[in-house]
């Protein structure tokens, strides 16, 4: 019976949120039907568009495919830009170097390279957790800072598009070989190799958490670190095991988000946000709202990518600022997250009568 | 590098630090308060640009820089009573929920800021203590000390009363009845619950009086910048989180963190606007702060120990 709590918890959650939306339309003015019509036109309405969206959709399922190994192995990574960053760094650096590399040879090895990077980058923490007892949380969100500095100044130095310097001095490479380039996989649309490539990473985590050993061992480490101990799992290891694999799917999602991109160049605007849009955190929604199942996962996914490209087209018809988009998925989060109260009283509704206490998830 | 160990030079970039350190200052004696008693807020970046924003907004519209301060603690305590809300009385996962915040924080003022003015418009700027009106000629004498007027009698009041609020806050929370309950139910709230202290009532209000400090930080951040725009803050609020460990629960270590926060950007803009060092560089001294904070942790996370109800809610046994 859980389940049926299990859904109806965050559903109500997201119906809340998009009251919320409703409600900021009106109040800037517009109908909310219209705007909800807009939305779903945006993010749906041609195939093309239905392409954009599961483009849009891809780097949350990375990262959120990603999130849902840490959470159940109990660490908080909250360190997805840095990820996505240090993964499209390293990829970039790759095809940068042997751009003449057959596609064959290149492209894997592109993706190897995403997600060397952004493991590494997620597995630092998770060292420093397991080893030096630092709280993963501050530990990443401080590797964010670094890895976005680091972007910064191997963008305005060593990694610049040569027409660049002296010129416009626009941080960013030069077009990268199409040989590393994701191909399109139907013609006229942006639809390409990352989407596929996403959903199958989803359902290896899925494998990897429920029916192999390191699973089992990551959950057990999640569940009951001193059960795992006294059952002879190391459980620093298996933390930092946890938050390298967490970082090198967000690598992968830094690899998915320039060498799917129309421009085929890393380019930076000093910030994170503008090239990341934020997917280190909306992956973790997506990851929330999916209920930290790496399957559930992707629908989420899809459905926080259909949520941007929707209010691309709502700023378009209707002059609503897109970030609304962004405002509704925080607000997504504090429902879901303070609903444990409310499945609880659902829990034990529809329990009642059966004397069974299903209130743990396992 | 000449240019820059000039005595002026050293002072003007000093003086400029401590300018720059005090929304990490503001931002991060709030979070002491609010992890004393055992709540952990990942949302001041999200905080602090929603205060920003209502700051920056009033000042525009009214031109009243008093009002616009008001406003930024009061979009402070609104989000902070949906925080204390979510994590008191919800129980929610405090890291998780604190994304949540930010998230509409940075979404939000940006959505706002888009609706209501569009395009970036200055504000009036905050006035120094030898411009405020009256009493300004008062402190014209102290101003013009050489190097020791431009360092400590030349800032905005916001820059003062950041300050003021470290002994404050450190008092406050030693030597008064409520500061010893906030601390008592971030070590142990059981105990202080069967002493009759009210958990959920002390983090309640703890929250709160983080989130103000959290809104008035981002209000300092734009009324001394005079503009607002998307992500404004760029992650001070989450850097103000982590000096709250980096000075290890003690608002003067706080300050001391905020500070050198303060010195590396102050330094590195200087040395930049001076062409001592090329701007990717300077993209290379902005990780300095970062990766100093990582291995303080490193080296504190053995020594010092954080409340011990930090991120676990209070539920009576």
């Amino acid at each position: 019976m859980k389940n049926i709590a299990g859904a109806i918890v965050p559903l109500g959650a997201a119906f809340l949120a998009f009251l919320f939306g409703a409600v900021m339309i009106l109040a800037l003015g517009a109908n909310p039907i219209d705007g909800l019509a807009a939305m779903i036109d945006g993010a749906f309405g041609t195939g093309d568009r239905l392409a954009a969206t599961a483009v849009r959709a891809t780097p949350l399922l990375l990262v959120g495919a990603g999130i849902t190994i840490a959470f159940r192995a109990n660490v908080i990574n909250i360190g997805g830009e840095g990820q996505i960053i240090a993964g499209a760094l390293l990829s970039t650096a790759v095809a940068l170097a042997i751009p003449d590399t057959p596609k064959i040879v290149l492209l894997p090895l592109v993706i190897v390279a995403g997600l060397v990077g952004g493991g590494v980058w997620g597995a630092i923490p998770g060292v420093l957790k397991a080893y030096a007892s630092v709280n993963e949380i501050l530990s990443t969100i401080m590797l964010n800072i670094v890895a976005i500095q680091l972007m910064n100044y191997l963008l305005r130095g060593p990694m610049i598009d040569p027409i660049e310097v002296g010129g416009s001095n626009i941080p960013q490479t030069e077009r990268l070989t199409d040989n590393a380039a994701l191909p399109t996989l139907i013609d006229g649309t942006r639809l390409h190799l990352g989407v596929p490539i996403a959903i199958v990473a989803a359902i290896i985590v899925y494998i990897i958490l429920w029916r192999t050993p390191l699973g089992f061992r990551l959950r057990a480490v999640g569940h009951n670190p001193d059960a795992a101990r006294a059952a002879g799992i190391s459980v620093k290891k298996n933390i930092v095991t946890a938050l390298g694999l967490s970082g090198a799917l967000s690598g992968l999602a830094g690899v998915v988000l320039v060498f799917g991109s129309e421009s085929l160049r890393l380019v930076t605007d000093g910030g994170a946000a503008g090239f990341t849009g934020s997917a280190g955190f909306n992956g973790i929604v997506a990851a929330l709202f999916g209920a930290l199942h790496p399957l559930w996962t992707i629908p989420s996914s899809f459905l926080f990518g259909s949520l941007l490209t929707g209010a691309t087209e709502l700023q378009r018809e209707l002059q609503i600022p897109n970030s609304l988009a962004i405002a509704l998925n925080g607000l997504i989060v504090m429902f879901v997250v303070s609903s444990g109260r409310a499945r609880n009283w659902l829990n034990a509704r529809l329990d009642r009568g059966t004397g069974f206490d299903t209130g743990a998830d396992s | 590098m000449s240019d820059f160990f000039t005595l002026s030079v050293i002072t003007a970039t000093l003086a400029t630090a401590i300018r720059f350190s005090v929304p990490y200052l503001l931002g991060a004696l709030g979070e002491t308060i609010g992890q004393r008693s055992g709540v952990l807020n990942l949302g001041v970046d999200g905080i602090m640009l929603l205060g920003a924003f209502g700051a920056y907004y009033t000042v525009l519209e009214t031109d009243s820089h008093m009002l616009g301060i008001a406003v930024g603690i009061g979009v402070g305590l609104l989000m902070g009573v949906v925080y204390a809300v979510v994590t008191v009385y919800l129980q929610a996962e405090q890291g998780i929920s604190g994304i949540g915040i930010f998230l509409f924080g940075l979404g939000f003022s940006d959505l706002l800021f888009q609706e209501l003015v569009g395009t970036p418009k200055p504000i009036k700027p905050l006035p120094k203590l030898d411009q405020l009106p009256g009493v300004g000629g008062l402190f014209e004498p102290l101003a013009e000390i050489d190097y020791l007027g431009p360092l400590l009698f030349d800032h905005n009041l916001l820059t003062y009363l950041a300050f003021l609020l470290v002994p404050v806050v450190t008092w406050v929370l030693m030597k008064t009845t409520f500061g010893m309950n906030i601390r008592s139910v971030g070590e142990n709230p059981q105990a202080a619950d069967s002493l009759g202290v009210s958990v959920v009532r002390t983090r309640f209000f703890a929250i709160l009086i983080g989130c103000s400090f959290a809104g008035l930080a981002g209000a300092t951040l734009s009324l001394q910048l005079a503009i607002f725009q998307h992500n404004l803050t760029n992650g001070i609020g989450f850097i103000a989180v982590a000096l709250v460990y980096f000075g290890a629960w003690q608002p003067r270590w706080v300050m001391a963190g905020a500070l050198l926060y303060g010195l590396v950007t102050a330094t590195r803009l200087k040395w930049q606007s001076l062409n001592i060092i090329p701007q990717n560089a300077s993209d290379v001294a902005a990780m300095a702060p970062a990766i100093i904070t990582i291995l303080a942790l490193v080296l504190l996370a053995s020594r010092v120990r954080g409340p011990a109800a930090l991120t676990k809610p209070f539920e009576r046994h």
